[in-house]
């Protein structure tokens, strides 16, 4: 039976019908929607992790307790779980191991574009690269044979356009695949040096293994057509290049790492001129260029951002694509939504003018005019890493303008650890963590501060007041972001205290309950001041003469009626009358 | 059939991936090889957003590029300016009358762009604009925008109307069903 799947329903079906029993991630665009959907499959237990790390070495256990198991995560995800993947890369497996780790180029939702190829290589495993929904199903099959064949975890790569993109894929059955048998391995399974090095050993061996394998496995295939031009390329690349250049020989390579040296230096010989079509990383070209084989690459494509059928076929063939231009338009860039909890803090830090060391989630948009209050954004769980830095660069007298702000999720997920330094090491500057009750950016997904797993059934919720007193926080105080006058009365309390504080600024994510949402406000005898648009509210648009409320947009949060000097702002009760 | 690419613009809420899913089921049913691509993540909150749909004998890249689409449906009048680069010389545009502001033009930076149909026009003379709101409110509600689209689009496209209420049928939530196809038929009749 043939059904229309998004590439990351597709990879969770694959994963499903290989036999997975246990699967884990933490959410990250554009990876989220796998661990999703695989969590509706009763046979398969799911669960968010706390962090990428965490939730690839839960999946190692079910790996050496003899389960097929699956993690998943974005790009920069890796890096968190990098430690784990490079150890795994010497344990082996026992049940299949797959790694799902689906990367941003052009970053439509990410802080940078890297390249997890360079991960396949740097930690000696295995990488499979589908370049659409049927192969995000087929290739999770091969993932999980190749993955016992050869006593390896195995990565596969996806991109936004893959995980993103929906096509029709062939549903089959599950496979069941019996627990193996665990048995106790020191050898194999304790790495302290002197097993490590017996280990390494065999990851050498290994890849010598997989690379005589590569050569004839039957995801890397020749599509000889006219001999003019070769290309070498994989992924959505692939989908470019057959678009761009329909009569090209191509070598589709599905398996990324390691590479097909005798195959490539056939398809090599056969073509009279090669091309290397890669997005990011010239992770191919060098590769190929050390084996002694001319060919062009980065010389043409650019290292950032996507590809596109209409640049290889201009680097290529020369041909331009014609179409009508249009003036600069005004930019819609995203916003935190009308309601938004976060708004009304950003309102008041940009107020305060303090300096506000970032983090990963919706509130990102707080960097944004008009509220334009974030001076630094590096990864999870940095702006209290950062606070503190910058408190112990500058001085104390920094540490009262500088303030950390974090998200519940991001918080638990590697802000923890921040917080305990700044408590450890003496900081003196305030974390905000910003509790909206989930996961938002990524469409809401649970996490342990919620108090619901991943199938939103009841969790133990982990107590962010008692963990951060736990942590040694003397000063934990809880604000309501609505009550902006109550939040910046705490503030300036808590940044001008000489200890280190957390303010745990609590409001649910509006879209989680409709119910919060309330009636429209309504304006009379505006002053047109302008003050009420300092919040950014997509729903308080700018007349010539007056305040306009789109009431469409609207969610009554009454957020502008506190902001209004004049009282022109009133809110509206349920039946409708102002 | 040949090869068609349909792209489908819109602000972040506007349902164009639910417009995106039904045309795609159709397009399956129809024997069709299918290719939707969409945007989830940052620029999902309120941002412009854009799904595409491709089919035909056999789709290789889901994306859709300048010059690429056929038909460029859009639900907002600035997406539908926005999103002309990509749309062929010869294509068709059918657009809502629909104006949602983007945050420089609520907070007076910019200037909300004037004269967009005469604009379109210019350049496409069989260019439809329809107040496909007006219409989605008649249907039940101001969130079947996209639905009174797509019955405005299967009017210029081959396929049978009940091809397009199939697919509605399979694609759409039961408590939302009625609604959505009084908004397709709705946007069929115009």
């Amino acid at each position: 039976m043939k059904q229309i799947l998004l590439g990351n329903e597709a990879f969770a079906r694959g994963a499903y019908e290989a036999g997975v029993r246990v699967a884990t991630a933490y959410p990250g665009t554009p990876s989220t929607e796998i661990t999703e959907n695989i969590a509706k499959y009763k046979e398969v237990y799911a669960e968010w992790s706390p962090n990428e790390k965490v939730a690839l070495e839960v999946a190692i256990g079910a790996s050496i307790g003899g389960a097929r198991a699956l993690c998943c995560m974005k790009h920069v995800g890796l890096n968190v779980a990098a430690d784990p993947l490079f150890t795994v890369a010497y344990t082996g497996v026992n049940g299949g191991l797959a790694v799902i780790v689906a990367d941003d180029p052009g970053m439509h939702s990410s802080q940078n574009e890297q390249d997890s190829r360079c991960y396949a290589r740097a930690a000696h495993v295995p990488m499979l690269e589908p370049s659409s929904s049927m192969e995000a199903k087929e290739f999770m099959l091969h993932a999980f044979e190749l993955s016992e064949k050869f006593d390896t975890p195995v990565l596969v790569r996806s991109s936004t356009r893959v995980s993103h993109s929906r096509g029709l894929v062939d549903i089959e059955d599950r496979e069941e695949v019996s627990l193996k048998e665990y048995r106790k391995d020191v050898k194999k399974y304790v790495m302290m040096p002197g097993m490590a090095r017996g280990r390494h050993v065999a990851v050498e061996k290994r890849e010598n293994d997989l690379e005589a394998f590569a050569e004839t496995f039957e995801l890397n295939s020749m599509e000889m057509g006219d001999t003019r031009i070769g290309v070498i390329t994989s992924g959505i690349a692939y989908t470019y290049v057959k678009e761009a250049l329909p009569g090209a020989s191509v070598l589709k390579l599905g398996m990324v790492h390691p590479l097909p040296k005798k195959l490539i230096a056939d398809f090599a010989g056969r073509v009279d001129k090669l091309y290397i079509i890669e997005e990011l990383e010239p992770f191919f070209e060098e590769q190929i260029l050390a084996m002694g084989i001319p060919c062009e690459g980065k010389a043409l494509f650019t290292r950032q951002g996507e590809y596109s059928v209409n640049m290889i076929r201009e680097k290529i063939s020369g041909g331009k694509a014609a179409f009508n231009t249009t003036e600069d338009l005004p930019q819609r860039p995203p916003v935190l939504c009308a309601g938004c909890p976060h708004r009304g803090v950003f309102y008041i830090l940009n107020k305060m003018k303090l300096a506000v060391m970032g983090d990963i989630g919706c509130y990102t948009l707080g960097a944004l005019p008009p509220l334009s209050s974030m001076d630094a954004v590096v990864c999870m769980g940095a702006s209290i890493g950062m606070t503190m830095g910058m408190e112990k660069a500058r001085g104390r007298e920094t540490a009262v303008k500088t303030v950390a702000v974090i998200g519940d999720s991001t918080f638990i997920h590697s802000g923890i650890t921040g917080l305990i330094d700044m408590a450890y090491n003496s900081g003196t500057a305030t974390v905000l963590i910003l509790d909206n009750s989930t996961t938002g950016m990524t469409g809401h997904q649970n996490h342990p501060g919620t108090g619901k797993d991943i199938c939103g059934s009841p969790a133990p919720r982990l107590d962010l007041e008692l963990l951060c007193r736990a942590v040694g926080v003397k000063h934990v105080t809880v604000a309501d972001p609505f009550d902006l006058k109550g939040l910046e009365k705490i503030l300036k309390e808590e940044t001008q205290r000489e200890a280190l504080s957390v303010v745990i600024v609590r409001r649910a994510c509006l879209l989680l309950d409709s119910k919060d949402i309330k009636p429209p406000v309504t304006i009379k005898e505006c002053k047109n001041c302008g003050l009420c648009l300092k919040l950014g509210c997509p729903a308080l648009i700018k007349g010539d003469t007056e305040v306009l409320v789109d009431e469409t947009l609207c969610t009554g949060c009454g957020l502008c009626i506190k902001v209004c000097p004049h009282g022109a702002i009133h809110a509206r009760k349920a039946d409708g009358k102002s | 059939m040949r090869e068609k690419s349909i792209l489908i613009a819109g602000v972040g809420g506007q349902g164009t991936l639910l417009a995106s899913m039904i045309l795609g089921q159709m397009a399956m049913d129809a024997g069709l090889d299918v290719k939707l691509s969409e945007v989830h993540g940052m620029a999902q909150r309120g941002g412009s957003v854009v799904t595409y749909a491709k089919f035909g004998e056999k789709v290789y890249s889901p994306v859709i590029e300048k010059g690429g689409a056929d038909i460029l449906l859009a639900f907002e009048m600035l997406e539908a300016e926005r999103w002309i680069p990509y749309l062929k010389k010869e294509g068709h545009l059918l657009a809502s009358t629909q104006k949602i502001l983007p945050m420089p033009v609520i907070t007076g930076a910019e200037k909300y762009p004037e004269g967009i149909e005469t604009k379109i026009t210019a350049l496409y003379k069989d260019a439809l604009f329809v107040d496909a709101l007006a219409l989605a409110r008649e249907a039940g509600s101001a969130k079947a925008v996209n639905c009174v689209m797509l019955g405005v689009l299967a009017k210029k496209m081959d396929f049978d109307k009940s091809a397009w209420t199939d697919a509605i049928k399979k694609v759409v939530k039961p408590k939302f069903l009625e609604l959505n196809i009084k908004a397709f038929e709705l946007g069929y009749s115009i």
